[in-house]
């Protein structure tokens, strides 16, 4: 076999005719477990440096309000406090501008605050003292004399003609004219003639839903370590999901180079997509910068909750028509998002969303981004599809009952397959929904009896999955070991996955690859950890770059041999002569090649720097039951299992890991988590006493199933995983409780307060 | 403010500090002694990423002040793996892969040791009630239950 | 030409049509080519779009190759968390 038939460089669908993988598909430890488990791995709070100073905030109380002055002289007074920063030390050459268009603009305005105080938390100055107890005195003698000014927290409210307008012209063009200012953009898609469709049905309904805005809840707080000099040239140490990134943005937001930062990833305590942008980066580097000494900044609990990106909150209407047999004759959303006082409501994702996992004639999307006095929306998750799922697999539900039909059954006849025209446009290429309704189908769980007070929820759900700019370098060591640069930060085992990628393609022991997060002067370019693209483009990128190594020591071997390159072949941890004509050769071991690798050429690396462009879909169907206490109206999961295309599980225990993390996350968000603000704009429950996720005793196992349909955009098939896990809960819980309680279920959380409603308006209704 | 002389056991070995009287004990660990290890989530007793133990209680170090360790014995997560070889709660966690982010881990590696002390043939319920104050948001818990069970089990054996 | 299908919420920046005609050979041409014909697309181009050929979503990519025949749809710029 020629190194060009070498079995993992062709595509997914090739390799499911029964390519045996030896490392990829199996379940080693991972490599940063020992340094996990003993407490010795260096989180984004764990670094400091010598000369260090501790950094704090001040946030606004209010909600909306001027900054008509700011006076930090008694601040900086303080014995031991040694800079004070406001916006005037961030950069004033980033302009506004409409939509997302100004987002850099958007960040910067985020991190400190303008002219408005535009949500209760907005950091409006810093301190950096030679204590932490020292800075945080310190920000409680800065003055701001403020103005307040009129607020609005609901999604609906904020639309609504009377609004305060929180920042006039935000609005893009895409906006329809009339709307409220605070609407700043606009979606609209679909197909076919939705008209004709619900004509066509036998029944149709249309209904009304609410999603509250959750937090991504990471158990780590926000934590940096800053140093800037007056010469423009920084280091800087941070969680976050991506630091090229972060390099990026702080260079904005400071005047910096680019290069002249460099930015170093911790290990990171979660993200959820909440990692995935800066806050306190870049005031740490201006503290850092104006006090000429390190600084630590650290967030506390608060301060996540008050200041950093919980997910949209909606308000959405769902009619959809069906036949009896089943058949939706059409379907239509509206979606309303806020995304806190910037533009990035991720609406534009709730629509395409909403209706892609069926093959549909008619269907009708819109969606509004709208602006409200709360925290800058971040990515998490799957952002934007959850809250679809949400309404529009509860219509499907209703629609199941009132007909008859079985959930699954129906799910199955209208599914999403190879070829259908997806509900946001192009056609769909290999999926692998059918595959996960079927396993829904002939799981146990789904036949199993229900306990009197319990009822069985499903849903489906879909995440479109990312690529995105990625650089990997591998490099062999004399010994015949190798050592991987990857840029996309570890957040839940991927260095084990990478090590799995690149074991299978050297044909040497895992335990003999150490994979490392490069910091960003060690390696090119990577895109953010985030959309699910860890496993896919880094993976790929390792791939690719192992090959690279591979074929340079099939090209040494051929030059030891005296033989053609092509002739040479590479299997197991050896170069092989392919076949009699090539010669009769011993084959030769990888470590036999990398210890004369000096003198027969020079190092042997691989590296691999491209946006692979194939990330693929992915689809997962659940299944949940859940009992409710009509006397208190809480809810108790009793079993719950998750059943998901991941393509190829790379290591099936961390893509198992990746399902029950989302559904637990799904939880949380369905029963319980929800930001609540007071009639005075603030937020009240910024703790996790108030803020309450799911902890151990609410939960049950959280069974999995693997459904491996590859996809033809990666070389062993890979699919994201991390986000399409966290789609159908929300749906599939609202389903199960709606059928233990009796009644339709149509705003999250489903708290006990809210069940009592529900079932006390029914009975008395 | 003045500062307080403190005089304890970590892990087995005498540690003296100066410490704010506001300084809690996950401050001083994490700040004074470099034991990085117990981490802050919230710093009001209400993620247990802090597990420590106080003369063998487990408690939140966040809501202890680092005076009040003073002749006390605190056993963090850095004490756990008596010296080259793992627990048998740190194997299996890495075995069960019941850690994605690893920033709960050291908080309830802490509480599991404490609970298989007191109990050492608990119940999936029990594990669940006894670690319900350790938050995880990565994992769904189900693998961390699962390791601690199944190092329950394996100590069983070996005791 | 390629046929180059806009949602539905971009009528107004493209002359009130869904499918506009464009000289192009890759994702890059595509989207200078639907400038050209409307300048008013600029402004979201700008902003981030991502593309399907033929089923597959580029998410960024200007250098990926487009066919006569190939189906595109222009999307809305794709991000995860
Ligand atoms: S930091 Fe102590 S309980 Fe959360
Ligand atoms: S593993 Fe991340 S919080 Fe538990």
């Amino acid at each position: 076999m020629a190194l060009d038939e070498y079995k993992p460089q062709k595509g997914g669908d090739e390799l499911e005719q029964g390519h045996a993988f030896k490392y990829v598909g199996t379940r080693p430890d991972r490599p940063d477990g020992t340094d996990k488990v003993t407490g010795r791995a260096r989180f984004g709070a764990d670094i400091t440096a010598p000369g260090m100073l501790h950094g704090a905030i001040l946030r606004s109380p209010h909600a909306h309000a001027r900054i008509v002055s700011i006076d930090t002289a008694k601040a900086e007074a303080l014995d031991g406090v040694k800079a004070v920063v406001t916006r005037a030390d961030f950069s004033d050459a980033i302009q506004p501008a409409p939509g997302m268009a100004g987002e850099m603009w958007n960040v910067l305005e985020n991190v400190m605050a303008g002219d408005k105080a535009l949500y209760d938390g907005h950091a409006i100055a810093a301190v950096a003292a030679t204590s932490a107890l020292t800075a945080r005195d310190a920000v409680k003698l800065i003055e701001v004399t403020y103005e307040v000014l009129p607020h609005v927290t609901d999604v609906d409210a904020a639309m609504a003609d009377d609004a305060p307008v929180i920042r006039d012209g935000t609005a893009d063009k895409s906006v329809p004219p009339g709307l409220h200012p605070n609407v700043v953009r606009y979606h609209q898609s679909g197909h076919g003639d939705v008209a004709t469709g619900f004509a066509e049905a036998d029944l149709v309904i249309e209904d009304s839903f609410t999603t509250e805005a959750t937090h991504q809840g990471y158990i780590e707080p926000h934590a940096c370590l800053g140093i800037l000099g007056g010469d423009g040239k920084g280091e800087l140490w941070c969680c976050t999901q991506g630091h090229w990134n972060v390099q990026k943005i702080c260079a904005a937001l400071l005047d910096l180079e680019t290069s002249q930062l460099r930015v170093t990833a911790s290990e990171i305590g979660g993200g959820f997509g909440g990692k995935t942008t800066v806050f306190i980066e870049p005031v740490a580097l201006a503290l850092s910068r104006k006090a000429n000494k390190p600084v630590k900044l650290v967030m506390s609990r608060a301060e996540v909750f008050r200041a950093t990106g919980p997910t949209a909150s909606t308000s959405m209407d769902i009619k959809i028509g069906m036949n009896k047999d089943g058949t939706i004759t059409a379907a239509q959303g509206v979606f309303r998002a806020q995304g806190g006082a910037f533009p990035g409501a991720p609406m534009e994702f709730t629509a395409m969303c909403a209706f892609a996992p069926y093959n549909l004639a008619n269907v009708h999307q819109v969606g509004y981004d709208v602006m409200t006095n709360r925290p800058k929306q971040a990515a998490y998750r799957a952002p934007g599809s959850p809250m679809a799922a949400f309404a529009v697999e509860s219509v499907i539900d209703e629609l199941c009952n009132q007909l008859g039909l079985d959930p699954l059954e129906v799910r199955l006849k209208n599914a999403s397959r190879e070829g259908t025209r997806a509900s946001y446009g192009p056609k769909f290429q290999r999926i692998g929904l059918v595959e996960t309704i079927e396993a829904a189908m002939a799981h146990p769980h789904y036949s199993a009896p229900l306990e009197p007070g319990q009822g069985r929820g499903i849903s489906c759900g879909f995440w479109f999955n990312h690529g995105g700019e990625t650089s990997v370098t591998l490099a062999l060591s004399e010994d015949g070991s190798a050592q991987i640069m990857v840029g996309t930060p570890d957040i839940g085992g991927s260095r084990s996955s990478m090590a799995l990628m690149a074991a299978e393609v050297l044909g040497i022991p895992y335990e003999n690859i150490r994979v490392t997060v490069a910091d960003t002067a060690s390696l090119g370019y990577n895109e953010v950890s985030h959309g699910s693209r860890v496993t896919y483009a880094s993976g790929l990128a390792t791939i690719k770059a192992a090959e690279a190594a591979v074929r340079e020591l099939c090209r040494r071997a051929a030059a030891k041999w005296g033989i053609e390159e092509d002739a040479v072949y590479w299997e197991d941890g050896y170069a092989k002569p392919s076949g009699p004509n090539a010669g009769d050769f011993e084959p030769l071991h990888i470590s036999k090649i990398t210890r004369r690798m000096g003198a027969t050429g020079g190092p042997i690396n691989g590296h691999f720097e491209a946006t692979p462009e194939g990330a693929g879909v992915s689809f997962a169907t659940h299944i949940v039951d859940a009992e409710v206490d009509p006397e208190t109206g809480s809810t108790k999961v009793v079993r719950y299992t998750v059943v998901q295309d991941a393509g190829k599980a790379i290591h099936p225990t961390y893509v198992e890991g990746q399902f029950q993390g989302g559904a637990a996350q799904g939880i949380g968000w369905a029963l319980n988590e929800e930001y609540i603000y007071g009639a005075d704009g603030r937020l009240q429950n910024a703790g996790f006493l108030d803020y309450r996720i799911p902890v151990a005793s609410d939960l049950p196992m959280i069974d999995t199933v693997i459904v491996e349909v590859p996809n033809p955009g990666h070389p062993y098939g890979v699919r994201g995983v991390g986000e399409t896990s966290i789609c159908p809960p929300l749906a599939a819980i609202a389903n199960a409780v709606s059928a233990a309680a009796g009644v339709r279920m149509r705003n999250l959380p489903m708290s006990p307060p809210r069940i009592l409603a529900a079932l006390e308006e029914q009975s008395g209704g | 403010m003045s500062k307080i002389h403190v005089s304890t056991t970590i892990n087995g070995d005498t540690a003296e500090f100066l410490c704010d009287p506001r300084e809690t004990l996950l401050d001083v660990l994490r700040d004074r002694l470099g034991l990085t290890g117990a981490k802050e989530g919230c710093g009001t007793g209400d993620c247990g990423a802090c597990s420590v133990t106080l003369d063998g209680r487990l408690v939140c170090s966040c809501l202890v002040l680092g005076a009040e360790a003073e002749g006390r014995e605190i056993a963090t997560v850095e004490g756990i793996a008596p010296g080259e070889e793992l627990h048998p709660l740190q194997r299996k966690f890495i075995e069960h892969a019941a850690l994605q982010c690893g920033i709960c881990t050291p908080g309830i590696l802490v509480a599991a040791k404490a609970l298989l002390e007191k109990n050492p043939d608990p119940t999936e319920t029990e594990v669940r009630y006894w670690l319900a104050g350790n938050l995880c948001r990565c994992t769904g818990y189900d693998k961390i239950i699962r390791a601690v069970m199944d190092a329950a089990a394996e100590m069983r054996e070996a005791a | 030409m390629v046929e180059v299908h806009l949602w539905s919420g971009l009528r107004a920046q493209a002359g009130g049509r869904e499918v506009v005609e464009v000289e192009a050979k890759t994702v890059g041409e595509v989207l200078s080519g639907l400038v050209a014909a409307h300048p008013e697309l600029q402004e979201v181009i700008d902003a981030g779009v991502s593309v399907a050929v033929d089923g597959r979503i580029i998410a960024s990519g200007l250098t990926e190759p487009v066919n006569e025949d190939s189906e595109v749809y222009l999307m809305q710029r794709l991000k995860g968390g």
